[in-house]
């Protein structure tokens, strides 16, 4: 792949260094720059002008959890599929009736779900 | 040996050379980035304003065309408040980690043949792995920042980001069954068979990545997270001066490398429909204009989605739409061979 006698994924930590540097560097230029006269007033919390009301990370809707189990069941499910789909020119008709055996299987429990009415929000 | 000798030796000044390369790209990649970030701006400002029968900035130069400049301008003057109760170290890294995130997927598109930063062989998961990174500066954004208008942004966007990433991952399947690799460029080389790229003969996929695509980067009709009319601004609520700026301009990375992945998964990436001289990457800049102009079009057009309406259309249509995609493509690929 690489024409360079270089590591791979050399370019990709030269960016990484990069856009880390444009970052912290304009964070840095800022701080430099910026006045800084805080008052008690200035730093509360934004609540429409109000002073803030109870604490701010309160219990939130189970739904949220729900929505990041299901979300890693279907990321491995099409993290499984793309090796499948590299290759599938070269496995043919058995490797097909392979991945719809398997996404029927995701399906049965898709509908599951939605039986469950995990989509619901209202 | 002493000093010079090893350092001239060839094999290592190869080496030092290539190192030099590299970094020459990959400087002039990200300062073209950030020309593109800058204008796209003024751009989205100009274009939203005449759709909307106004002018647009027209103050600071001719036609307003040093406005996003003035812009940058202040907001690094600006003064940086970090509210009471805030959990400082996530607070500082989390508008880091949405530019890191946005900025190092860019070192896999290739430009144009041959002109790429990393040519990996995994380039289309590296891109989704980085673009699922940049659910962690929302999150932490909103959960540092001590305020109940950010926690419920994130908490919504955190959702909404991961549940399109399903969708958009699923989409992208076909295009990886059609070129038989994950390498951006071997996408691109074998879209050469099909006139115009792989938008019509996976036009179902290219359906679902583009609405992906615009939930992924929290842009209208799917900005719910910065819903002003109900949240404020969302995760970014507290955030001002420099580190806002950041957000925005990973806003932006998001939205341009989304348009640059559609490219060159679906319409060809660099190739057109004739060459044109001596500048190699005219095809994908224009293409890349018009999603840019997309993307504007339609925030001017379309209004925003309820949420209940956000996820139902991800989990119920996006979802078995993309499943559909990949069994339709594999079964004309078993039937036509």
């Amino acid at each position: 792949m690489s024409s360079y006698g270089l590591p791979q994924y050399l370019p990709i930590f030269v960016l990484m260094l990069i856009s880390l540097a444009f970052g912290l560097g304009s964070l840095l230029v800022g701080m430099l720059v910026r006045p800084r006269r805080p008052y008690r007033e200035k730093l509360l919390p934004y609540e429409s002008g109000n002073p803030p009301v109870g604490e701010p990370r309160y219990r939130f809707s189970v739904k949220f959890y729900i929505i990041a189990m299901l979300f890693v069941i279907f990321d491995v499910e099409a993290i499984f599929l793309y090796p499948w789909a590299i290759t599938f020119d070269k496995l043919g008709l058995y490797a097909f009736v392979e991945m719809v055996l398997f996404i029927a299987i995701l399906l049965v429990g898709y509908i599951y779900a939605w039986k469950k009415e995990a989509f619901r929000w209202e | 040996m002493n000093f010079f000798e090893v350092v001239f030796q060839p094999g290592i000044m190869d080496i030092i050379v290539k190192m030099l390369i590299i970094l020459v790209k990959a400087v002039v990649v990200v300062g073209v980035l950030m020309l593109h970030v800058t204008y796209a701006t003024y751009f989205e400002r100009k274009s939203i304003g005449h759709m909307q029968v106004r002018l647009g900035p027209m103050q600071v130069g001719p036609h307003g065309l040093l406005q996003p400049i003035a812009d940058f301008i202040k907001l690094f003057f600006k003064e940086d408040i970090i509210p009471a109760g805030a959990d400082k170290p996530i607070f500082f890294i989390a508008p880091v980690i949405s530019i890191f995130a946005g900025m190092t997927a860019i070192s896999v598109i290739p430009f144009f043949n041959g002109f790429v930063i990393a040519d990996i062989n995994i380039g289309l998961l590296f891109i989704l792995a980085m673009s699922s990174l940049n659910a962690y500066g929302v999150m932490l954004a909103g959960w540092a920042s001590n305020s109940k208008y950010s926690f419920l942004g994130s908490l919504r966007s955190s959702a909404q980001v991961i549940s399109y990433e399903i969708a958009m991952g699923l989409s992208l399947v076909g295009v990886m069954m059609m070129s038989g690799s994950l390498n951006l460029s071997d996408i691109v080389r074998a879209q050469e068979r099909f006139p115009g790229g792989f938008y019509w003969p996976q036009a179902l996929g290219f359906f679902v990545f583009m609405v992906a695509a615009f939930a992924e980067t929290n842009r209208t009709p799917f900005d719910l997270p910065e819903a002003e009319s109900e949240l404020v601004a969302g995760y970014f609520t507290e955030y001002s001066g420099m580190r806002f700026a950041l957000f925005y301009v990973a806003e932006y990375v998001g939205m341009i490398l989304m348009s640059l992945v559609a490219i060159t998964c679906f319409l060809g990436g660099w190739d057109g429909p004739f060459a044109i001289p001596y500048v190699p990457f005219a095809w994908l800049f224009l293409k890349l204009y018009f999603f840019i102009f997309l993307f504007y079009w339609i925030r001017a057009t379309v209004p925003r989605y309820r949420y209940d309406q956000l996820m139902a259309l991800g989990w119920k249509l996006l979802i078995p739409l993309a499943l559909l995609n990949i069994l339709g493509t594999g079964l004309v690929k078993v039937l036509l061979r």
